[in-house]
Parts: C-alpha cells; sequence; structure tokens
C-alpha cells in the first residue's frame, strides 16, 4: 500500500461547476443585497411620511432621476476623474513598487527614503491640493494625478517592501544550498512572497486614488470632473444632482476595487486569502 | 579518528561562538568528526548542544569560528557552489504559490536543467518519494508527513552526494514519525546518499544511523560515537530486538552520563528524553 493512503488529511481540491459557483455566489451575496434593497425602501419611506425637503435628504427615486437627467454630464465627468485617478494610481503604485524593490535590496536607500516618505505621507492632502494646481496649472489633470500620487505612493512602498523582505529565513537558506544568485533568491522567493502584500496594498490604492482625485477636484479646475459636479450642484440646492455624482463615485470605486480582486484570483490562487473562506 | 582518505565530511578542530549583547556562547568546542561515503551519520544531544549550528556549519550556512571543514575535497563554501548539498528542515518550507511538482523541480531550475531533463528528474523523485498522484497538488492540499515528503525530493532533485537533515520529522506524530524513518532508510539505501541527519530522538537515531554521534551542552562538544550495527534493512522488528533497546541504552546512558550531577536543568532535560524514549518502547512493546 502506498503511504499516500495511508496518512489522513488529505484534502481534495474542491471542484465545482461555474453554475453551482455562481448560484453559490448570489446565495452568499443574498442577505447583503436584501438589506441594501431594504434600507434604500426605508430611506425613500421615511423621506415621504417626514415630508423632508429635497435639499435635506433628496428620496432616492429622485437621485434615480436626478442620475437619468444628468446622465451625459455624470459621464463626461466619470470619464475625466477617472482618468485622473487611474493615471495617479498608475504612476504612484509604479513609483511605489520600484522605491520597494530598492529599499528592500539597499539598507542606503532605507535610511535615507523612508523617513522622507514617511514625512511625505503626513502631508494633508487638501494643503498640497492648490500647490499643486499651482505648480501644474489648475486645467492641467496632472495636479490632480499628482495628489492621488502622493496618496498611493506610501501604502504601496510599505507593503511591497514588507513583502519582499519578510521572507522565510529557511527558504532563502534553501536556495542557497541550491547555489541560487540574489537574482533568482528575488525572482523565485522575494517576489511571490510579495505579491500578497501587491494586492492588499492596490485594493486600498485604487479606493484612495478615487478620493483624492476628488478631494482635489474640489480646490478648482476644468469643471466637467465629478469634485467640480458635487461642489457645484450643492452650491445650487440641487443635492439631487450631488447624491447622483456620489452614487457614481461611489460605483467607479466598487467597479476598480472588484477589478483588483478579480486580478489578484487569477495571480495568487495559492494563497490562503483566496481559498475557501477566504474574502 | 581518520579524516583523510575516503571521508565525504570532515570537520577538523571547529569552533563556533556566537557573540550577543548578552555575551559569548560558545556554540561548538574542538569538533572533529569524519563521515564517510553513504554513511548515515546522527547527532544527538538535548537543546543547545550545538546539533543544528554542526550541520549548518558543514552546509555551509555559517562559518565556523575556528577550524576547517572539508566537503569531498573541497571547503564547505565550494561544496555548495557545486551544490553537494541537500538540505531538509524541520518545517517543509515549501513554496505556496507553487504544485508538488513544481517545488521538487526549484533546485533543478536554480541549476538551469530545463525541459525533458528536468520533468523526468522530477517524476523520479516524486516516484522515490510515492508522491506520483500528487504532482499538481499545491502544499495546502497535503498532511504533514506528505508535505515533509515533498521536501525531501526536493533536496534529493540534485542527487546531492550529502543529504542533511535538520530534526525533519520533529514536528510529527509518533506514527507518522515511525513511517518516515522507515522511508528516509529506504530512500537513503536506494540513492545511496551520504545523510547527517539532526534529532532529539535516542530511537529514530538507533533506528536509521550508521553511526550516532552524541554530544553535550555548554559547550556543544561530541562526547562520543556510537557505531550502530543492526542489520539491514531494519523494520518494525528490528524495534522489537535486543540489540536495538541496548544500543538505545547505550545512547542514553552517554547523555545521561555526562549530565549526572551537573544542576536540576540539565537533569530535567535527562529525564525528558528518557521519558519520551520509554513512551515509544512502550508502543513497540505493545505493537
Amino acid at each position: 500500500m502506498s503511504l499516500a493512503t495511508l496518512e489522513p488529511g488529505f484534502v481534495s481540491a474542491p471542484k465545482a461547476s461555474p453554475v453551482t459557483r455562481v448560484v453559490r455566489q448570489v446565495r452568499d451575496q443574498a442577505p447583503a443585497i436584501v438589506v441594501f434593497v431594504a434600507v434604500i425602501g426605508l430611506w425613500e419611506a421615511v423621506v415621504s411620511a417626514l415630508n423632508l425637503q429635497q435639499f435635506v435628504l433628496p428620496r432616492p427615486s429622485e437621485i434615480a432621476t436626478a442620475f437619468v437627467a444628468e446622465l451625459p454630464v455624470l459621464q463626461k465627468a466619470a470619464g475625466a476623474t477617472l482618468y485622473e485617478a487611474l493615471g495617479g494610481l498608475v504612476i504612484g503604485v509604479s513609483a511605489g513598487v520600484l522605491t520597494a524593490f530598492a529599499v528592500s535590496r539597499w539598507g542606503r536607500v532605507r535610511d535615507i527614503v523612508l523617513p522622507i516618505a514617511v514625512g511625505a505621507s503626513a502631508i494633508p492632502i487638501i494643503a498640497a491640493a492648490p500647490i499643486m494646481s499651482n505648480w501644474f496649472g489648475i486645467l492641467n489633470p496632472f495636479a490632480k494625478m499628482a495628489i492621488v500620487i502622493l496618496l498611493t505612493f506610501f501604502p504601496m512602498l510599505v507593503n511591497v517592501a514588507r513583502g519582499l523582505s519578510q521572507v522565510d529565513e529557511s527558504a532563502v537558506e534553501l536556495m542557497r544550498a541550491s547555489a541560487a544568485s540574489e537574482g533568482q533568491i528575488l525572482r523565485k522567493v522575494r517576489i511571490p512572497n510579495a505579491l500578497p502584500y501587491f494586492f492588499t496594498a492596490l485594493k486600498i490604492c485604487t479606493t484612495l486614488s478615487l478620493i483624492g482625485a476628488v478631494i482635489a477636484e474640489y480646490f478648482g479646475g476644468a469643471n466637467d470632473v465629478l469634485g467640480r459636479v458635487i461642489v457645484q450642484s450643492s452650491s445650487r440646492l440641487r443635492f439631487d444632482i450631488t447624491w447622483a455624482a456620489i452614487v457614481v463615485v461611489a460605483a467607479t470605486g466598487i467597479v476598480l476595487y472588484l477589478a483588483v480582486v478579480v486580478v489578484e484570483r487569477v495571480v495568487i490562487p495559492w494563497h490562503a486569502s483566496q481559498r475557501a473562506g477566504g474574502s | 579518528m581518520t579524516v583523510q582518505g575516503k571521508s565525504v565530511v570532515s570537520v577538523l578542530g571547529v569552533n563556533k561562538v556566537f557573540e550577543s549583547a548578552g555575551g559569548r556562547t560558545t556554540a561548538l568546542e574542538g569538533i572533529d568528526l569524519a563521515i564517510g561515503p553513504g554513511e548515515f551519520v546522527s547527532l544527538i544531544g538535548p537543546s543547545g548542544c550545538g546539533k543544528s549550528t554542526l550541520l549548518r556549519v558543514i552546509g555551509d550556512l555559517t562559518s565556523p569560528t575556528s577550524g576547517t571543514v572539508t566537503v569531498n575535497g573541497k571547503t564547505a563554501r565550494q561544496a555548495r557552489q557545486d551544490r553537494d548539498y541537500g538540505i531538509v528542515f524541520q518545517a517543509p518550507v515549501l513554496f505556496d504559490w507553487r504544485s508538488v511538482q513544481a517545488n521538487v523541480a526549484l533546485p533543478l531550475e536554480v541549476k538551469g536543467v530545463s525541459g525533458a531533463d528536468r520533468q523526468r528528474r522530477v517524476q523520479a523523485m516524486l516516484e522515490l518519494v510515492e508522491l506520483k498522484d500528487f504532482a499538481r497538488h499545491y502544499p495546502y492540499q497535503l498532511s504533514g508527513g506528505m508535505q515533509q515528503r515533498v521536501s525531501i525530493a526536493r533536496a534529493l532533485a540534485l542527487e546531492p552526494s550529502i543529504l542533511l537533515m535538520d530534526e525533519p520529522f520533529g514536528a510529527l506524530d509518533e506514527m507518522t514519525r515511525e513511517r518516515m524513518n522507515a522511508e528516509v532508510q529506504r530512500i537513503w539505501q536506494q540513492t545511496g546518499t551520504t545523510v547527517v541527519f539532526v534529532t532529539h530522538s535516542i530511537p529514530e537515531a538507533v533506528f536509521l544511523s550508521s553511526k550516532v554521534v552524541v554530544m553535550s551542552p555548554r559547550p556543544g562538544r561530541i562526547v562520543r560515537v556510537i557505531d550502530v550495527d543492526l542489520p539491514r534493512p531494519r523494520n518494525d522488528d528490528t524495534r522489537e530486538t535486543a540489540r536495538y533497546f541496548e544500543l538505545i541504552t547505550e545512547v542514553r546512558e552517554t547523555l545521561r552520563g555526562r549530565w549526572s550531577g551537573e544542576g536540576a536543568a540539565k537533569a530535567s532535560g535527562a529525564a525528558t528524553s528518557v521519558a519520551s524514549m520509554e513512551r515509544t518502547q512502550a508502543e513497540g512493546a505493545v505493537g
């Protein structure tokens, strides 16, 4: 008899058909959907019952109407804001990752870069936004991207640097015993080890990128962006449009986040967070 | 002790001192050891006797403070660069992101063995450890014993002349451990690799070894080298022979003789390992 059959603790890989997986996902999400719909219904009912004015709290149906009426404006604004957010995200994340490699490779670089990065991350973005507009021009989308870079660089740097350096010492020794070069250890141990850290940071950064872009837009610039739509509609007391714009921001953020989750699932299916019971 | 001639590993006058904020610790003092080709040598002793440090010095994972280590006629550093070693730690240290076969293939990838050669070698190794059917599984899908077998397959992938094993079965339950001991003996006989095996289990050392190196702590020294003349292949019946018990007693007496009257902490350490040995004997008698 082979030893494998004798040993307990073997778990076979879960193999569900696509249909059962979709059914299972819907079932898992059902409570959240029910609660969400209930809250919207309650909101509509309470506002109607108390006869609240539109500028205090618009009804969900009013927000929906505004959304449909302002769709062309919102669409254009969402595109422009997304451009700023994604542009800043790509630059901030790339810079964070590259710096993380340098920091984990050379102690000297770490000692110089980390204090500066910590300092930069402590800058309130509200304070930085007017400066960036001044530097790059108020109509230049890069002024907004700069804020997003400032927000996303640090979480990415810290997480990836940790993933690259907090490696099982025995794993490195095993590689050394096979006479592996530093480059091989980097490719075969450190980078795979850093991937879960990278995705954790990327999820944080996608959310931050939209927040950063919208806040940066508050301080002026082109009008066809979500931040300006929010500022201008609320100054005209058209809170139904304000809410509609907020919904667009939130929905965009959720879509970006889910996109990262999907990529993460494809790239690191082996990680504990991706297995049964993980989120 | 002769260290010339046919030794695969020869350790001469090795000392290892660790310097720390708390002071100096002499982990190894005056170690001389010769290991011949195809020998199975166990290093045994209580915690702090330097047995793992000695293994790491042989494998060039740490350098001795003084003394020399010669492996296959080369320095330990050169031997490591020539990929003369395979290493198995107490934890399997498998890479989560690699399937079983990809884990076994890792040293081959590092060496630059590619394509069909690599595939053939991985298959042979998985057959050797009887995990052929699990090639595409991931580490988390395996039990502890199976993971450790993958780790052994990986260590042997480059056909190293020396296999270094640092308490490889310390984390396994007694039953699994005994099965793994039989496995290791079979693999050792099939491959002819020289094995250096660190353990704190007396029965395990006696069952597996051709030589048991008994060490004592503070400073880490070799007390005695005991030759184990039990016939091979050894099996469950071997565990019930008089000679097996004699040898176990001999190792135990050597460990205890060193400690008698040397303080409560050490005495309790001795008591623990005796107790664990007697438990194993009891199980052997029942089975």
